[in-house]
C-alpha cells in the first residue's frame, strides 16, 4: 500500500501540485495541503483500499486540507485574498493528462519557478521541488549544498514570488523567448550537475540527468511549436547517450575519441534526431538546436578521425552568434585542432579573450593540456594537466589527469599503452 | 498591484544641457505618454543632483544633520516612479522602458500595502 502512494505521488505530484497552486494561488499553502493530504492517504488506503484515480484522490484530498487550513488561518491570514481564487475555483476539475488546463498549470508553473527575477540557484531547486517531485534534501544532496542553505534559498524564492508580484502565468507573446530561455537554460544547467559534478567520486549523476530529460520533456510537450524545447531535448538525449561509455570499467573518464562507440545508447540517439528534425522543420534556429546538431554529428561518425569537424567549427561559429562566450570559443577550438590540427587548436586558445577569461576553468586547462600533448610539446602538457588537476574536486577527473601525466611521464610515455583502451 | 521603479544614475548619464540631453527629455515625455496610455494612476519625478541632499538622523533624541545622500556610492537615485501593473512582469517591462535604464540601472520594488 505504501508502495502505490509513493509510486503515485513520485508519478503525479508535479501535475497535482501544479493544479494546487493555480487553485489556491499560494506555493506554500498548496505543498503544506498537498502533504496533508499525503497522510491522510497513508492513514486511509491501507483500510479502504488504493483508489481507481490515486492523483484525482490526492488532488481533492489536498484542495480540502488547503480550505481547512485557511478557514483555521483566515482572520490572521495574509492569504485571505486567495480565498476568493479558491471559492472561484471550487469546481476545477481533477488532475488528469498532460492536456488543456492542467497543461496549461504546469507552464505556468514551469515560467514561475524559472523567472528571472529569482536567483539561478532557487529557480533550479524549485523546479526540481516543484516540477521534478524532488524533495529540498534530495535538492540539497543533488548540489552538494547543506539542506538548510537549500531551504532557506527556496523560502527566500517563494517569499519573493509571493512579495514581488511574481504572477503564475505563461509569459505573454512577446516575453516568450527570452522567458523560454530562462528556463532551458534551468533545464540545461540541472542536466550538467548531473552529467559534469563539480564534486565526488562519480562522473554522472545519473538522477538529475534523467530528471532534466524529463522536464524537456515536459516542455516539449507543452509547447509542441516551439522549436528550442525540441532542441534541448534532443541536446540531452544525445548527450546522455553515451553515458555507458563515458568511463572505463574502473569509472575513469575516456574522452569521445576514447570511447568505444558501441556503446552509445542508440535508441536514445535515434529519438534524439527526430527530434532535432523536428525542431529543424519549425525553421527557427536556436542555441540549443544547434548544440543538438553538433551532439547529431558526433553521434553519426563511426570514430573521431570521421568525425566531420568542418562541420563542427561551423556550427561553433553559429553558436557563438548567441552566445559569444569563451567556453563556446574553447569548444571551437577543439574541432578546430581535429580539422586542421593541434598547432591551430592552441593558437585559438592562446587568444587572450579565451586564456583570460578561462584562466580558473579546469576544462581549460585539460583542453590546452591534450592539444599539448597531441603537439608533442611534452613539457608544457604536464605542466597543463597538473594546472586542471588543481582547479577540480571531482575525484573522476582527478584519476583521468593522473593517467595522462603517467603516460607523458616515462622516458617513452608518449608510447605507453593507455590502460584505458585496454580497459574496453 | 504598485511599484516603485528606483532610477539610479552614474557619470556616464547626460546632464541638463550637455549632450544627449534633448533627445532623453523627449523621450521622457514619450514615456509618460505611454504610462498614461495604460489607464493606471502613476506618478513620477526627477530628483536634483545629490550634492543637494541632506541627511537626517536621529539619536537619543537629538537631530543629526549631514551633508550628503545616506549612502556614498558610484550610483545615485536620480528619480521615481509609481507605477500601478497587474503583476511584477508588467512592471518590469514598464522599467525596461525608462529612458534612463539604458545609462544606470531602475530598481523595480512593490510597495508593502499597509
Amino acid at each position: 500500500m505504501g508502495e502505490a502512494l509513493s509510486s503515485a505521488y513520485r508519478a503525479d505530484r508535479g501535475a497535482v501540485l501544479a493544479r494546487l497552486i493555480a487553485v489556491v494561488g499560494d506555493f506554500d499553502l498548496a505543498e503544506d495541503a498537498l502533504h496533508d493530504a499525503v497522510l491522510a492517504a497513508a492513514e486511509t488506503w491501507p483500510g479502504d483500499g488504493v483508489p481507481a484515480n490515486p492523483a484525482a484522490w490526492l488532488f481533492t484530498t489536498a484542495r480540502r486540507k488547503a480550505i481547512d487550513r485557511l478557514r483555521r488561518g483566515a482572520a490572521r491570514d495574509r492569504r485571505q485574498r486567495s480565498w476568493g481564487e479558491l471559492a472561484i475555483a471550487w469546481d476545477a476539475g481533477s488532475p488528469g493528462p498532460a492536456t488543456g488546463p492542467i497543461a496549461d498549470d504546469r507552464l505556468r508553473l514551469i515560467f514561475t519557478c524559472c523567472h528571472p527575477a529569482l536567483e539561478l540557484e532557487a529557480r533550479v531547486a524549485l523546479t526540481l521541488r516543484a516540477l521534478g517531485g524532488l524533495s529540498t534534501e534530495e535538492v540539497a544532496a543533488a548540489f552538494l549544498v547543506p539542506v538548510p542553505t537549500m531551504a532557506q534559498r527556496v523560502v527566500r524564492a517563494k517569499r519573493k514570488i509571493r512579495g514581488a508580484g511574481i504572477g503564475y502565468r505563461v509569459p505573454d507573446p512577446g516575453d516568450l523567448p527570452q522567458r523560454l530561455e530562462s528556463v532551458l537554460a534551468v533545464i540545461y544547467l540541472i542536466f550538467n550537475a548531473g552529467y559534469l559534478p563539480a564534486d565526488g567520486a562519480e562522473l554522472v549523476r545519473v538522477d538529475l540527468c534523467q530528471e532534466a530529460i524529463r522536464l524537456a520533456e515536459v516542455l516539449v510537450e507543452l509547447l509542441p511549436g516551439e522549436p528550442e524545447p525540441l532542441g534541448l531535448s534532443a541536446l540531452l538525449l544525445l548527450q546522455d547517450a553515451r553515458r555507458p561509455a563515458r568511463t572505463d570499467v574502473d569509472g575513469r573518464p575516456l574522452t569521445l575519441e576514447e570511447q568505444d562507440r558501441s556503446r552509445w545508447d542508440q535508441a536514445m540517439i535515434s529519438t534524439g534526431l527526430e527530434r532535432l528534425g523536428r525542431a529543424h522543420d519549425l525553421g527557427r534556429p536556436g542555441p540549443h538546436q544547434v548544440k543538438a546538431a553538433i551532439a547529431a554529428l558526433h553521434s553519426c561518425a563511426p570514430g573521431a578521425e570521421s568525425t566531420d569537424w568542418p562541420g563542427i567549427v561551423r556550427l561553433y561559429d553559429q553558436l557563438y552568434g548567441w552566445e559569444p562566450t569563451p567556453v563556446v570559443r574553447l569548444n571551437r577550438a577543439v574541432a578546430v585542432a581535429m580539422a586542421e590540427g593541434p598547432e591551430s587548436g592552441l593558437s585559438e586558445l592562446e587568444d587572450p579573450a579565451v586564456a583570460g577569461a578561462l584562466r580558473h576553468y579546469h576544462l581549460f586547462h585539460l583542453t590546452r593540456a591534450d592539444l599539448l600533448r597531441r603537439a608533442g610539446r611534452v613539457d608544457e602538457a604536464a605542466a597543463a594537466y597538473a594546472e586542471a588537476r588543481g582547479r577540480t574536486a571531482n575525484r573522476a577527473e582527478h584519476a583521468f589527469v593522473d593517467r595522462r601525466l603517467a603516460e607523458l611521464g616515462g622516458p617513452d610515455g608518449a608510447r605507453t599503452p593507455d590502460p584505458a583502451r585496454r580497459a574496453r | 498591484m504598485r511599484y516603485m521603479l528606483i532610477i539610479a544614475n552614474d557619470e556616464s548619464h547626460p546632464i541638463p544641457g550637455g549632450p544627449g540631453w534633448d533627445d532623453l527629455m523627449a523621450e521622457y515625455a514619450a514615456f509618460s505618454e505611454k504610462l498614461s496610455s495604460f489607464g493606471k494612476p502613476w506618478s513620477g519625478d526627477p530628483l536634483a543632483p545629490p550634492e543637494t541632499a541632506t541627511t537626517v538622523r536621529v539619536r537619543d533624541a537629538k537631530t543629526v544633520t549631514i551633508d550628503g545622500p545616506f549612502a556614498e556610492t558610484k550610483e545615485w537615485m536620480s528619480g521615481y516612479y509609481i507605477i500601478e501593473t497587474d503583476g511584477l512582469d508588467q512592471a518590469l517591462a514598464a522599467a525596461a522602458m525608462v529612458p534612463s535604464a539604458k545609462y544606470g540601472a531602475v530598481e523595480v520594488r512593490p510597495i508593502a500595502e499597509m
